[in-house]
């Protein structure tokens, strides 16, 4: 890549107002460094992951609303995690966190597990049983 | 307390955080210099593993390496620490700041709120160094940033001690002994024969053959798992390839630079010639993406894009091949 080819790309790094370094050649086929604002196959990339969660976090949200499975799941989504990240926050096996998804055990977890769920979510107990909150 | 600490962006973390820190001691080590010297370089598919549901390519090598490898090439001596704590860790970390050493910090990527919503996952081997503490907020030169940045107490402690895959435990490093000069020639060659030897393993999905199953892979995933999960995946290596701490094209471009600044330093001419050639290989890499880039983004594709794609990638493992025969005996 040539020093001039560094792309200049419109992207979402402006948002936290920086560029990132990349190495190309000068002129003199000198290797130098040149910043770079983004560059569009990897901005249609990012912005292609980032709506694959929110349709796994519009998902979740439906199957709470609809009784089919338990919060945990919408903010696990929502906190872009897996079960194996989760359990690694909350301390638990991964197929206890599984069973934590079925909305009967989910009311009739103790205020500790309620409150290790939500630490890992960084919300109250309340917001984590009650998703509209 | 504010340690005199020289801020130098780099392409990837963790050469960043080597190079500022040996610079801080008194000793010019390039970005480039560290990545080569401690093989950097890589193409790894790693089998049964997803992230963010979906398969994973690393283009360098697993986090701490570079460091542990250069470390032990140029005879520097590290220390360091894991913590099971969080307030022993920061205990520690104020104890090195007040003795005015700043400290590599491994941390997660997901909590730190100064990178764009897109960039926060959870990756927990990201870089950065600590150099003081100013109204009970650190101050933190994240190697990947422009500038230099500071977060409070909670903040720091919070991806210190981030879960999951590579979870840091508080990891914090620095060095404490250094050789009287640093002798580039022998940990140079050293680093070029190890990557050498890791892109030409006889295993199926690390180097050269690696890529070649990724492109095997590619070819299938538009009838195995449909075009939008082919899509997601394809997305996911050209980010993998292209991340932020790639310096582009999956880290060619820094080992290039690596490879003039040895060919210089050791006044070997094969080496300048092989530079030349990677940046070139790298060029492909990025070409790759492009088209790449093109399939995802009309998320509408035919078995032949796939194909045209994978071709590329075929391509890029046979030119990669001969290009580190040759490395191997140019030094």
């Amino acid at each position: 890549m040539k020093k001039k080819e560094v792309p200049q790309d419109k992207s979402n790094l402006e948002s936290a107002n920086f560029r990132e370094l990349c190495y190309a050649v000068d002129e003199n086929g000198e290797y130098t460094t040149e910043n770079s604002s983004g560059w569009e196959p990897k901005t249609v990339a990012l912005n292609n992951a980032i709506e694959e969660i929110n349709e796994r976090i519009a998902d979740a949200k439906e199957r709470v609303i609809a009784g089919k499975t338990s919060p945990i799941e919408y903010y696990m989504e929502l906190h872009k995690m897996d079960i194996g990240i989760l359990a690694s926050y909350v301390g638990f096996w991964q197929w206890k966190v599984k069973r934590h998804f079925k909305p009967s055990i989910f009311k009739k977890l103790s205020d500790n597990t309620l409150h290790k769920y939500a630490e890992a979510f960084d919300i109250s107990v309340e917001e984590l049983q009650n998703i509209s909150k | 307390m504010e340690i005199n600490f020289a801020h130098h962006q780099s392409a990837h973390c963790e050469n960043g955080v080597v190079s500022n820190l040996m610079k801080h001691n008194g000793f010019s080590v390039s970005e480039p210099m560290v990545f080569g010297i401690g093989s950097g370089l890589l193409f790894c598919y790693i089998p049964l593993l997803k992230v963010n549901h979906a398969p994973v390519i690393t283009y360098r090598a697993l986090p701490g390496h570079i460091f542990k490898k250069f470390a032990k090439r140029t005879g520097v001596k590290m220390k360091r620490e894991k913590f099971s704590n969080p307030k022993e860790a920061k205990a520690r970390l104020d104890e090195n700041l007040e003795k005015n050493n700043p400290v590599g910090l491994q941390v997660g990527v997901y909590n730190l709120l100064y990178f764009p919503d897109e960039y926060r996952f959870h990756f927990n081997a990201h870089n950065m160094v600590v150099y003081g503490k100013k109204d009970n907020r650190y101050l933190i030169s994240d190697p990947v940033m422009e500038d230099v940045t500071s977060l409070s107490e909670k903040e720091l402690e919070k991806v210190r001690f981030a879960k999951g895959a590579f979870a840091p435990k508080g990891h914090m490093y620095y060095p404490i002994a250094f050789p009287e000069k640093l002798e580039f020639e022998k940990a140079i060659v050293q680093g070029i024969k190890d990557t050498c030897k890791a892109m030409l393993a006889p295993v199926s999905f690390v180097g050269v053959k690696g890529i070649h199953k990724i492109a095997g892979l590619i070819r299938k995933w538009p009838k195995q798992k449909g075009i939008k999960t082919a899509n997601h995946y394809l997305g996911q290596v050209v980010r993998m390839q292209e991340e932020i701490g790639t310096g582009g094209g999956g880290f060619r471009y820094i080992y290039a630079a690596f490879l003039q600044e040895s060919g210089k330093l050791l006044e070997n001419k094969k080496l300048i010639e092989l530079s030349k050639e990677m940046t070139e290989i790298g060029d492909l890499w990025r070409d790759f993406a492009l088209e790449a880039s093109r399939i995802y983004k009309n998320r509408s594709a035919q078995t032949d894009s796939y194909n045209k794609v994978a071709d590329q990638l075929d391509h890029i493992a046979d030119l990669e091949k001969v290009f580190f025969k040759k490395l191997k005996k140019a030094i």
